[in-house]
């Protein structure tokens, strides 16, 4: 590399050498120059990049401040253009951890720059940037500045350089809770074998496979009077109009879709499956088996309900992310809420 | 029982005039293999061709991949209950084409058929890439139903592999693998001290495409069955195309279940294993309840110290395999599971569908919506154009210039939950 790459540095009031807590109000500054830890850091990139400058912050001012700070911080870096920049590290200060967290996820997300920040794995910090920006896992105090700031260069050097970075405990960095899909140098029947016999033999093992941990979704309240109620027909059997309209995934969905059934009796013959997870053909025969909307427009008929939903929404259900269903989820969810529908009949396969 | 499966190593497979190994070398006749086939009336036309690992070959949409053998000593040829007359399995000589296989293409059926790349990227992905391939495409005829169409290529499938399979009768084999394993009582006599261990193979059992059969026998029909390690190996347990090809148990893998091979590596050195519970996966709610405790009760009345569950498929499966470990670990008996995940083609989302806090040991075996880009093959055998409707695939998946890009999903084999590939998940 001809040229250096540049490094632009955040520190707050303390590490900024400016003061303790009593500073900690004050508004942000730039200096171009290695103040604090960019001094050490830039020792460690000296070969082949260069700190250009360092913004400082008061911890306090950037998280009651945040707007004004934030745009300082931004105006900064677009102006400086750097190829990265350094946040902290932060170590176990929380309020310093946010707004290192913070800073380093907006100038990834708005100008696309690369950031790096360090932290103990506990800040609050962590879980506001840790999908956006690699965090170095350091230690709980400021003691551990020398062990950090060579876990964080090198993690520099290689994001500057286009290097894929190794496994989180290879280079040290917190986990971005990314599963990602690699080799393994033994196939899986035999690490299960040995992992038993581990097990059976009261020796050390490791899961793979970590059991996630779920949310809970407190039922709204009941319907008071369904005679009066809009009661919307949502699925994720993947039952959509013959032909597949919007390209509806037929498993792992990326997508919903929403079809207008005011003026139907039944889904019947004009829909079929395209899910990808259960016998098709009891569903192709008759659709409503899995998406009951014949059912709904008889008890709209009897006055049981006070009306269908004019649109039917859908989508696969087998094999998709939690992630998808969420979105998803939300997405239908706001307009059911904003057309005033009162409850919805959701059915899975 | 004592099985023996005599490994005669092929090196390529090519057409000729009579079916025949010599040197390593498969021939058949395509003629001859063609007229038997076409002796199903419900077939209307069957096209063969071969893959050899790295040729830039890709095969799409296949449904099953089935090892082609004959077996010589001992009762039952083939597929009993399934394609032959029944007998009982698991002792006997097989000679073994190790090396091919028959891979089954040809108009889709469900959602549930994959790629195979013969080469590349794709390779990697699958262990059908290593394997020489004999590929019969089955266009059936006009009218028929989907469950008929799906056990009409099925058939196939398994016809065309015991057809082959005669090739190696009377040829000398490479090596000679011998399995053998008496009654519980005896081996446990032999090995008191060795820890007891159990299989607990998961098979799907949830309509077209989704059902596996031993001896014949649809797995949605029966309660959790104990059946000898040798029975499976010697063709008792055959693929009904299941489930999406990442995690489908092909009958090759069947034939060559990895867990059972690898488990019998230890018997007798550091464990004493049992044998092989077949349980069903169902859809409903009792169902699973009377599944997972009894395949539970198996194990303790078997005396189990510890037990592999595998899954076949994800989704609602994963509550069947994470009972399944609750109830065993209450009673005070060990597992491993092996699954894959379904954690979004960013890896950031939840990994199963049920969750256990007693599920201490697991092995990850991929993530099915992890996102790999295949290039332009130089061949396609089947339809290209499948990839839009295939789980993994999507309209678009298929880009102008032949390149693939899609999920695991719709890569046979990828995610195999029984292990029998190399993929894993990392943390990142």
């Amino acid at each position: 590399m001809a040229e250096k790459y540049k490094v632009l540095y955040y520190v707050n009031q303390f590490f900024g050498q400016i003061g303790g807590e009593d500073k900690a109000g004050i508004e942000p500054m730039y200096k171009e120059e290695t103040v604090g830890p960019a001094l050490g850091f830039n020792g460690l990139i000296s070969e082949e990049g260069e700190v250009i400058g360092t913004i400082i912050c008061g911890d306090n001012y950037f998280n009651e401040n945040k707007e004004e700070a934030m745009k300082f911080i931004l105006d900064i870096v677009k102006k400086t253009n750097p190829d990265i920049v350094v946040t902290g590290p932060a170590f176990n200060a929380g309020r310093y951890g946010m707004a290192c967290g913070e800073i380093a996820k907006a100038i990834v997300e708005q100008l696309n720059i690369p950031a790096v920040t360090g932290m103990y794995v506990e800040n609050p910090g962590v879980d506001v940037c840790k999908g956006q920006v690699i965090i170095a896992s350091t230690s709980d105090s400021a003691a551990g500045m020398r062990k950090a700031l060579p876990v964080m260069a090198n993690i520099v050097k290689k994001i500057v350089k286009g290097e894929e970075l190794g496994l989180p405990e290879e280079e040290g960095y917190i986990p971005q809770g990314k599963r990602l899909t690699v080799f393994s140098d033994k196939r899986g029947s035999q690490r299960a074998v040995e992992m038993l016999l581990a097990r059976l033999n009261d020796e050390p093992f490791e899961t793979e496979l970590p059991m996630p941990v779920f949310d809970k979704v407190n039922p709204a309240e009941a319907i008071k009077d369904l005679s009066k109620a809009t009661i919307a027909l949502v699925t994720s059997g993947g039952i959509v109009p013959k032909g597949n309209p919007d390209r509806i995934q037929s498993a792992s969905a990326q997508k919903w879709g929403k079809y207008d059934v005011s003026e139907k009796d039944a889904l019947g013959a004009d829909y079929c499956t395209i899910h990808g997870g259960y016998d098709p053909v009891y569903a192709n025969e008759l659709p409503d088996r899995v998406a009951p909307l014949d059912m709904l427009k008889q008890y709209e008929k009897d006055g049981v309900i006070g009306k269908v939903y004019e649109y039917f929404y859908t989508t696969t259900g087998t094999g998709t992310s939690v992630g998808n269903a969420m979105k998803f989820g939300k997405e239908i969810g706001k307009e059911l809420k904003e057309a005033g529908v009162d409850g919805v009949i959701l059915t899975s396969t | 029982m004592k099985l023996e499966l005599r490994r005669i190593h092929i090196k390529d497979i090519q057409f000729g005039d009579k079916l025949a190994v010599e040197n390593g070398v498969l021939t058949v006749n395509k003629e001859d293999l063609i007229e038997k086939l076409k002796e199903d009336e419900r077939i209307k036309d069957i096209k063969v061709d071969i893959a050899r690992p790295g040729e830039k070959v890709r095969i799409i949409p296949v449904k099953d991949v089935i090892e082609p053998r004959v077996k010589i000593e001992g009762a039952g040829n083939g597929f009993p209950g399934a394609s032959t007359k029944i007998a009982q399995l698991g002792d006997g000589k097989v000679n073994v084409l190790y090396g091919a296989a028959v891979v089954t293409v040809g108009d889709i059926v469900g959602f549930q058929e994959g790629v195979v790349d013969m080469w590349g990227e794709g390779a990697k992905w699958t262990p059908f890439s290593k394997t020489y391939n004999l590929v019969v495409d089955i266009t059936p005829v006009e009218g028929l139903d989907p469950h008929t169409h799906e056990a009409t290529v099925r058939l196939a499938g398994l016809k065309a592999a015991e057809f082959i399979g005669e090739a190696g009768r009377k040829v000398e084999p490479d090596e000679v693998l011998t399995y053998e394993m008496e009654s519980n009582a005896l081996e446990t006599k032999k090995y008191p001290d060795l820890p007891k261990v159990l299989y607990v193979e998961m098979l799907i059992s949830q309509g077209l495409l989704h059902d596996g059969y031993i001896y014949g026998v649809n797995s949605q029909l029966i309660l959790p069955t104990l059946i000898h390690p040798n029975e499976e190996l010697d063709g008792a347990v055959i693929s009904g195309n299941c489930v999406a090809a990442c995690d489908k148990i092909t009958t090759y893998q069947h034939q060559n279940n990895s867990v059972i091979l690898d488990l019998y590596a230890q018997h007798g050195k550091t464990i004493n294993f049992l044998g092989v519970i077949l349980t069903p996966e169902l859809t409903t709610l009792e169902g699973k309840f009377r599944t997972c405790d009894y395949t539970a009760k198996l194990c303790k009345t078997l005396g189990a110290d510890g037990v592999i569950v595998s899954e076949e498929g994800y989704g609602n499966p994963d509550s069947d395999l994470v009972m399944i470990c609750k109830r065993l670990e209450n009673a005070g008996i060990k597992t491993a599971l092996i699954t894959d995940e379904c954690s979004g083609r960013d890896g950031m989302s939840q990994p199963l569908t049920d969750t256990a806090s007693e599920a201490v040991a697991v092995v990850s075996t991929g993530n099915v919506s992890h996102v790999v880009t295949l290039p332009p093959a130089d061949k396609v055998i089947g339809n290209a154009e499948s990839i839009a409707t295939l789980a993994g695939g999507w309209d678009g998946a298929l880009l102008e210039d032949g390149t693939l890009m899609c999920e695991l999903n719709a890569v046979i084999g990828a995610t195999s939950e029984i292990g029998y590939h190399n993929c894993t998940v990392k943390l990142y």
